[in-house]
């Protein structure tokens, strides 16, 4: 905090990509109807998988546990619909990979009541039983990380929880998931607070969210209940504010020291979404089956926030929606760091914050790469303030130990603001994320010996 | 069924839109009415100059592509932008064979040999007119009065001179507003030297034009600002208390500003982004070691100018300015000595 720092409210640097959020903030969010086949990979979340417990031919209802948690980080997975499982066998995901997975077959007729579970009382239940509660729903962070929250908001011995924030920044371009979830479950929000500070120990919450969605942070405001230490806060709109470390500063001035958690600056952060299924899921004990996702984007026809449940395959919300005739590049996620997507038969998982659909007309075209001039854009841009020109000329002399140990690359959290404004095209973030992943593995095989 | 191959790209999966080649197209445009002025002011001498120059940097970049068997680079044009610098910074009757020379200097040894655009120390114009100011000492410091009458309907004597001859004057040597201060000590008007009505390099006299230029490019986000900030305050404060100390001796600060090639370097060529540092705070510092030079090799050295000099010396330190200069990363502490 040098006598330089003119900006309050906010983290240094960062860029204003144009939002496009007009396009779906103001329609409500819609269910989505049940695809007839559910398909559902295991591994949804960050650690290690869950394991089947039903067996081809078995019949299910709806929120029944279907996959159980194998470990402390991991959740368990609930059925999406009534159905019969049809095969268990891999599935493809995401990242091209093959892992195993159910075919959940829906019963046509269903009603699809929701199973209910053993309620946990917000009053009554002890830390341990709400973070064992918490686990057993199976929720992850539904901002797109899909970290396990119970393993999130355990505080560590010795450290304290001093400030819970719940975010609701929703930075990148395009999205409006959180924005609706802000605006028509804030009874549901502020039950999951309830549940948040009991676990965490903290004395005060803020929420917060960035001011092209005024609307939600006045409704929050309006309907805040007297009884709970929550205040709301607004901050400036900029990319990539939704960023823990970036949010922290931009709420407490508080820097989260290189490498380390939040904790270390007495915070907890949770997305507005999850802490909204909290307040939903543990009062009925049911497990999460369906999330708000934002599908938009100019290949899209009916543009929309909708309840879609966990597993519906992309091809089959395509059809619902309407593609273009022209699509070309399909993102789960935001623009900025969502990842596209190479196979529409992967399906809807608990981190899809929102699907954006592009056209020929608005990707990238193959850019030229031009050599870098230095003209430190780049620079500007990085939230953290590394030398992402340097990093990029080390990257391309395959100098990654260099690169770690003097330019602070495995601080990097792949927000992709240097590779957005490089004049030159070039792919920055994309040499950022193969030489950490190189650094890593040096490091793991290093360890043993 | 939606039958479509998609394509796959990583992340983001969005830019701004501003690609090299916009950037150098717009210093072009930025750099055109201080050409314009310069041929208002000088006539087709001038012109020719300019063209020349230019002309021997754009075709020396793409033989020197071809000859290397790459694509010629020449599109992207950083090449237009040296020529035009060039010649810019060079007298208007100076002899079209040497300005000639002078431009494939400047891309040959200034920024092929590094590696091309983006790998070069220096900055290509001034390598090509330390040359130039080298070889052929007289000529670049043979004036042509501006405004003749005949300025668009004659050329320069010297303008035509055969390759390898040396130039017959019909210009005055010595009269440029710096060098009547430093032999003669003479202080211009500083108003005339503001609105380019005196005598000197082609595209240097204009301290409006270069500035609407520069202030054009900073708007569009193609240039950076600091650096010809930091050089007109260490300039106008370093001359500005010497001035202070005995005003019989020293210039006064605006004539500083307002004289020689400071304006067009400072906003033009210093801020050259390859051979500039890259951090916020060692732009000050190289605007500031810029600033210095230039007071010093003008008041004591044995030059009337020295912008030239100082920013090829402050290129060549820059890489070293953002090895020692590093901007604190997030979450790391503020003591914390970086290798």
């Amino acid at each position: 905090m040098g006598i330089f720092n003119f900006h309050k409210n906010t983290f240094k640097h960062g860029l204003h990509p144009p939002e496009h959020k007009g396009e779906t903030n103001g329609l409500p969010i819609r269910q989505f109807s049940f695809a007839p086949m559910m398909i559902l990979p295991v591994a949804q979340h960050l650690g290690s998988p869950s394991e089947i417990v039903v067996r081809e031919g078995q019949e299910v209802v709806r929120g029944q546990l279907i996959a159980k948690a194998t470990g402390y980080v991991s959740v368990p997975l609930h059925a999406p619909v009534s159905g019969t499982v049809r095969k268990i066998a891999n599935v493809p995901t995401i990242s091209g990979k093959m892992v195993s997975g159910i075919y959940l077959q829906t019963f046509p007729y269903s009603g699809q009541e929701v199973l209910e579970g053993t309620p946990i009382d917000v009053e009554t239940a002890t830390k341990e039983e709400i973070l064992k509660g918490i686990q057993d729903a199976g929720i992850v962070g539904l901002g797109g990380a899909a970290f396990p929250t119970h393993v999130k908001l355990k505080v560590p011995e010795g450290k304290t929880c001093e400030v819970l924030i719940i975010n609701g920044i929703e930075c990148e371009p395009y999205l409006t998931t959180d924005h609706r979830v802000m605006l028509e479950q804030a009874d549901d929000i502020f039950m999951g607070i309830k549940y948040l500070l009991k676990v965490t120990g903290a004395k005060r919450v803020i929420i917060g969210i960035e001011a092209n969605k005024q609307d939600a942070a006045d409704h929050l405001e309006k309907k805040l209940p007297t009884d709970l230490p929550i205040s709301v806060k607004v901050v400036p709109v900029k990319y990539p504010q939704g960023a823990e470390k970036m949010l922290i500063t931009a709420i407490l001035g508080r820097e989260v020291p290189s490498g380390g958690l939040p904790i270390e600056v007495n915070a907890v952060v949770v997305n507005v979404a999850t802490t909204a299924e909290i307040g939903r899921l543990l009062p009925h004990g049911r497990g999460i089956q369906e999330r708000v996702i934002t599908i938009t984007g100019p290949g899209v026809k009916k543009k929309g926030n909708y309840l879609i449940p966990v597993g519906t395959p992309l091809r089959y919300v395509l059809e619902q929606v309407g593609a273009a005739e022209n699509i070309s590049e399909v993102y789960m996620g935001g623009p900025m760091m969502g990842v596209a997507v190479s196979n529409l038969d992967i399906s809807i998982v608990k981190g899809t914050s929102g699907i954006v659909v592009f056209t020929e007309n608005e990707i990238k075209k193959q850019e030229k790469v031009y050599p870098c001039i230095k003209c430190g854009a780049c620079v500007d841009a990085c939230p953290i303030s590394l030398n992402p020109s340097k990093l990029g000329i080390l990257a391309k002399f395959e100098a990654y130990d260099q690169m770690a140990e003097d330019y602070h690359l495995m601080d990097c959290f792949e927000c992709g603001s240097c590779s957005y404004v490089c004049p030159s095209h070039i792919p920055l973030v994309q040499y950022f994320r193969l030489s950490k992943s190189i650094v890593r593995k040096r490091k793991a095989t290093k360890q043993p010996a | 069924m939606i039958h479509k191959t998609l394509n796959i790209s990583t992340s983001p999966h969005i830019s701004t839109g501003t690609s090299t080649e916009d950037i150098m197209r717009n210093v072009v445009w930025a750099l055109l009415p201080v050409a314009a002025f310069a041929v208002y002011s000088f006539g087709l001498s001038a012109l020719m100059v300019i063209v020349t120059t230019t002309a021997a940097c754009v075709l020396t970049e793409h033989f020197l592509c071809k000859f290397s068997k790459k694509e010629s680079t020449v599109s992207d044009w950083s090449a237009a932008i040296s020529g035009l610098l060039l010649g810019l910074t060079l007298p208007p009757n100076f002899p079209l064979w040497m300005a000639f020379f002078g431009g494939v200097i400047a891309i040959a040894l200034g920024k092929f040999i590094f590696g091309g655009l983006g790998y070069n120390v220096f900055n290509p114009a001034l390598v090509g007119r330390a040359v130039l100011q080298a070889a052929f000492p007289v000529a670049i410091t043979t004036w042509f009065p501006a405004f003749s009458p005949a300025r668009f309907s004659t050329f320069s004597v010297a303008t035509f001179t055969f390759p390898f001859m040396e130039p017959a004057t019909d210009g005055f040597t010595g009269a440029t507003p710096l060098s009547a201060f430093k032999f003669d000590h003479v202080v211009g008007e500083t108003t005339d030297l503001a609105l380019g009505l005196i005598s000197g390099s082609t595209g240097e006299t204009c301290a409006a034009l270069i500035l609407l230029g520069g202030i054009y490019l900073v708007a569009r986000k193609m240039m950076n600002w600091r650096i010809p900030v930091s050089i007109f305050t260490t300039v106008f404060v370093v001359s500005g208390i010497l001035y202070l100390v005995d005003s019989q001796v020293y210039p006064s600060p605006l004539f500083m500003l307002f004289s020689g090639g400071l304006m067009l370097g400072a906003v033009f060529m210093a801020t050259d982004m390859v051979a500039s540092p890259i951090t916020p705070l060692g732009v000050w510092v190289y605007g500031a070691i810029i600033g210095l030079l230039v007071v010093v090799i003008r008041i004591w050295g044995g030059l009337p100018e020295g912008v030239m000099y100082a920013i090829l010396l402050a290129n060549a330190i820059s890489p070293h300015i953002d090895n020692l200069i590093r901007p604190r990363v997030y979450g790391t502490a503020k003591s914390v000595k970086q290798s």
